[in-house]
């Protein structure tokens, strides 16, 4: 499978993503520099964590008019799968690719530290490899990760099962303290209406190898893969003409 | 000249310059200088540059050996960590801004080591830094914590370099003058490093980054005065830093590294476009001329003067291979960032540079490094130090409830929990961390390699001050313990010497001692210093901080999966001393917390003993026979074996027994050096005692891990979760902030 990872001036964590993805998950990744609209042919695209075009002013709010970005917003449209991870996640909030937005944390300070998130849909592209209910341990790193959309926004999304993740504490409870940046029902990462677009504050990236940390984050990247190897197995010549599929 | 401005000694001594330093510059020019050569000579021969009271005493340290690459002199110092890779490191102060403007001072400070670091060549991995501020009550405590941790945070974590450890004290000492020390280490392949000596008379001189403006100018001086009341006024001479165009530098100068357009390179730092200019041409031998118009400025109405000191931040000086121009710019538009030409170097071995077509300094550069001013001056032994080490333990009072003592030393501001600063720094980014802040050393992985770094940074200046020679060698010698806790081979040190006033006698003194503490230490330990700074006129009115001699140290693990940590890791695991305990309680963390003193000799220390501890358990670290290991610091036995449990990953107790003969305080909270807690499969301790047998070091089982219980003798039983409710949220609770 073929991964593009989205490189802004100021991202920071596309090294970490493009590690992950080659040297840990043994995938092809390219890196997709913010001025070429040319998206390679990938098959998936990380929007990765950083500070895009610094964020002086809002995060991601730049980098929503980026050439790749454009590029990006099609490959979306049609179908195509994309994980934004913390200014990632920012971004596509921004780019209207998700619904809501990322705030302030509510200290009004960077976070830095490892959080448990509940698995709130295990029956997603992004998710499959996780049991539904499952606690992961896995890092978060940001100063602007605070979930924030109206009710009904909020409603909808809890309806449609676009809720991935929710901080918890050890007990897989959503509680108020086990909700580090202050995020409306504890929301750590939503998806689009469609299951293709998903966007997460906590690093999967960074969640990969037991020396530097844990493995949980494999679970992501390995379900997309999951997900992406069945449909080629379904849409091979082959396959598809023996199963009638298109 | 086509211009010559009223300049006299008056205006030399409005900067800072001495009636000598005054005629030595009229003599090296054979005139009365420019304005703009006076502000010239003024950076250049400030404390902060010239090294010009610290020099002389530097030159005793040992900075050589097998694995250095480079030594002090350049922007930072390198050595050698196998596979064709150098580990390229500096600490450096940015104390007096951060005390005017905690969050930018911190922040530009920050800034500054990173260009250091890569504009040698090497991309950053990770930093460290040693703050100190006043007493954790004191009204402006709580804000310049603040403020220099969010500005610590907002740069380094912008940038995406991580932040993977550091020490945060407080004393009162430092009510005045706090101290921001940064620490960044990089990785470069040795064929790779780039050094800052102009070479190639007519080759092109570039400037690159962010545009100049007017901040900062004479941030040099500024740092090389004590401060007075009026030091609020002082706020515009501390730069504004931006931590993306930084990223934005970081890149683009080393893609520029790759390519082979690059001849020398150098950061602005202090003294901005004059330091660099006058440095490059020194170390190359050469001149340079630089037209100040083709300088990009941010402002319009900026003066000669006001280009040539100003210390905007982000900007980098460099010298080209003639006819790579456009190569250069090419690299430089790709990030956005501005490439001017600005002037060549030339062969003339002058300091040139002309403003609307005139010239406005003709300085004959080696002069201004060899004929800097170098002052041997006064020392003596402050008076009342004798005094000061006398300490009669019987004199001090036996507690009645060591529980108490324990908890209390816990919640203390320089032992409890450091979670809520560290928390603000990003300490995985790029994904080389194993062990991340709150261990006795940092450990990060070198990518494609089996290899490992360890890194620290230390002092107590406690013991400093009570005896500088002293405090200096357990600095250095703690430091290289922590490392060996972590299982690595110490490698170099880079040190920032803080002190106060080096024209007062007892100050000098103070440097002194702890120069030959730092020299004696680092032979003793065979570890060169590569890398340093210096920072004078940490002093207000009068009264001077403890003196700082901080200990940055790097160590390389051979095999970064056999690292260890103090956390307790298995149940039923034996818990060995290394080392012995002596009566002693001078300078502990004990008599100042909870008996309200700071007096005594500071512990004994035996560097022939501290070696053989040092190679025996990094020894047995490597062999893989441990399952932890933690050196004994500040607090003593009771609080370095709380510190095992605390960091323990599922929080396991342990019972202790000490032996006796001495009394239970001095046993539980004296701060006795060379000693080291290890824990271990209880089956593997006949060859772990065997091995320090043989090597001469006393070893002895002193309990057991497990259980949710925190024994010690007769006179600690507490259960694990009230020594984490007294430890964590403890800096919180006394800052008054929230989580």
């Amino acid at each position: 499978m073929k991964w593009g990872v989205l490189v802004f001036p100021g991202s920071n964590d596309d090294q970490d993503a493009s590690w992950a993805l080659s040297e840990v998950l043994g995938q092809e990744a390219v890196a997709l520099w913010h001025k070429e609209p040319d998206l390679k042919g990938v098959d998936a695209i990380v929007v990765p964590g950083g500070f895009s075009y610094g964020d002086y002013l809002r995060c991601g709010a730049m980098a929503r008019f980026s050439p790749v970005m454009q590029s990006v917003r099609s490959f979306a449209d049609a179908g195509g799968p994309v994980v934004g991870i913390c200014n990632g996640f920012q971004i596509l909030c921004e780019a209207g690719l998700l619904p809501g937005a990322l705030v302030r944390n509510r200290s009004l300070r960077f976070i830095s530290e490892r959080v448990k998130v509940r698995v709130e849909n295990a029956d997603t592209a992004f998710t499959r490899r996780c049991r539904s209910g499952e606690v992961l341990d896995i890092p978060i790193k940001h100063g602007e990760g605070c979930y924030f959309a109206d009710e009904q926004t909020l409603d909808d999304l809890e309806a449609r099962g676009q809720v991935l993740f929710r901080y918890v504490d050890a007990s897989g409870e959503p509680t108020p303290e086990a909700n580090p940046n202050g995020s409306l029902r504890s929301i750590a990462g939503v998806m689009n209406v469609r299951g293709n677009v998903f966007g997460l504050m906590p690093h999967p990236e960074h969640d990969v190898e037991a020396m530097t940390g844990g493995e949980d984050g494999r679970k992501l990247f390995r379900s997309l893969i999951d997900s992406f190897e069945q449909r080629s197995a379904a849409t091979a010549p082959r396959s598809s003409a023996a199963e009638g599929r298109p | 000249m086509a211009r010559q401005r009223a300049v006299s000694a008056e205006t030399a001594a409005e900067h800072g310059l001495s009636a000598e330093e005054w005629q030595k510059i009229n003599t090296i020019l054979g005139r009365v200088p420019t304005l703009e050569e006076l502000g010239v000579f003024s950076a250049m021969w400030s404390e902060h540059c010239s090294y010009k009271s610290s020099r002389a005493h530097l030159r005793s340290l040992p900075t050589t050996g097998s694995h250095v690459i480079q030594g002090p002199g350049e922007n930072a110092g390198a050595v050698d960590i196998g596979d064709g890779l150098a580990a390229v490191f500096k600490i450096e102060s940015h104390n007096h801004p951060s005390f005017i403007e905690p969050y930018q001072g911190a922040a530009t400070g920050v800034g500054g080591i990173l260009r250091d670091v890569f504009t040698m060549g090497a991309r950053p991995i990770a930093s460290l830094n040693s703050l100190r501020f006043g007493a954790i009550d004191h009204p402006s405590t709580s804000r310049l914590l603040q403020g220099v941790v969010a500005g610590i945070g907002g740069y380094g974590n912008s940038v995406g370099v991580a932040t993977v450890g550091g020490e945060t004290y407080f004393d009162a000492g430092y009510n005045q003058n706090i101290l921001v020390n940064a620490f960044t280490l990089g990785l470069v392949r040795h064929d790779r490093i780039f050094r800052a000596a102009a070479s190639g008379v007519g080759n092109p001189v570039m400037y690159v980054g962010s545009r100049t403006g007017r901040d900062g100018i004479h941030g040099a001086s500024m740092a090389s005065a004590e401060f007075d009341q009026d030091s609020d006024e002082k706020r515009p001479t501390v730069q504004v830093g931006d931590p993306f165009t930084e990223k934005l530098l970081l890149e683009a100068c080393l893609e520029l590294m790759e390519s082979d357009c690059l001849v020398a390179i150098q950061d602005m730092g202090a003294a901005g476009l004059t330091s660099s200019s006058v440095e490059m041409a020194g170390r190359g031998g050469l001149g340079i001329e630089i037209d100040l118009d083709c300088v990009p400025q941010r402002e319009q109405g900026m003066t000669a003067y006001d280009i040539l000191l100003s210390e905007s931040q982000e900007r980098m000086l460099l010298v080209a291979k003639a006819g790579r121009e456009d190569d250069v710019k090419r690299i430089f538009d790709k990030w956005d960032l501005q490439a001017a030409v600005i002037g060549r170097v030339t062969d003339d071995g002058l300091f040139r540079a002309r403003w609307h077509g005139e010239e406005v300094t003709r300085i004959p550069v080696e002069p201004v490094s060899t004929q800097a001013p170098l002052y041997r001056r006064h020392a003596e032994e402050p008076k009342h130090l004798n005094e000061l080490q006398e300490l009669s333990i019987a004199s001090i009072p036996e507690p009645s409830d060591y529980n108490a003592v324990l908890l209390q030393l816990l919640a203390s501001p320089n032992l409890c929990s450091k979670r809520w600063v560290y928390r603000q720094y990003d300490s995985r980014v790029r994904g080389h961390t194993v062990v991340g802040p709150g261990s006795d050393a940092a450990v990060l992985r070198i990518k494609g390699s089996r290899k490992g770094l360890a890194i620290t940074v230390d002092c107590n200046s406690r013991y400093c001050l009570l005896d500088p020679y002293v405090g200096a060698v357990i600095a250095v010698c703690e430091a290289a313990r922590n490392l060996v806790v972590s299982g690595a081979r110490p490698v170099g040190i880079s040190d920032c010497l803080n002190f106060g006033n080096p024209e007062k006698a007892e100050v000098m003194w103070q440097f002194q001692q702890a120069i030959a503490g730092i020299r004696d230490a680092c032979l003793a330990l065979s570890i060169p210093v590569v890398s340093g700074n210096v920072s004078f006129y940490n002093e207000t009115e009068g009264r001077s901080i403890p003196p700082t001699p901080t200990i940055a140290m790097v160590g390389v693990l051979d095999d970064v999966s056999r690292c260890l940590a103090q956390g307790l890791r298995r149940a039923g695991d034996v818990i060995v001393l290394a080392g012995r305990t002596r009566e002693e309680l001078g300078g502990s963390e004990y008599l100042a917390t909870i008996h309200g003193t700071v007096r005594g000799a500071p512990p004994w220390i035996d560097l022939g003993f501290e070696k053989a501890l040092q190679a025996f358990v990094r020894a047995a670290a490597e062999e893989g026979w441990l399952r932890s290991a933690h050196d004994v610091s500040e607090g003593g036995m009771a609080v370095a074996l709380a510190e095992c449990t605390l960091a323990s990953p599922e929080r396991l107790g342990a019972r202790v027994d000490l032996e006796q003969g001495m009394r239970a305080d001095v046993l539980l909270y004296g701060e006795s050096q060379s000693r080291i807690v290890l824990t271990l499969d209880r089956q593997g301790w006949p060859r772990l005692r065997d091995r320090a047998t043989r090597d001469g070091i006393p070893v002895e089982i002193i309990g057991e891990v497990g259980g949710a219980r925190f024994e010690i003798g007769d006179w600690i039983d507490l259960a694990v979760e009230d020594l984490v409710a007294a430890w964590e949220g403890a800096l919180e609770r006394a800052l008054r902030v929230v989580a």
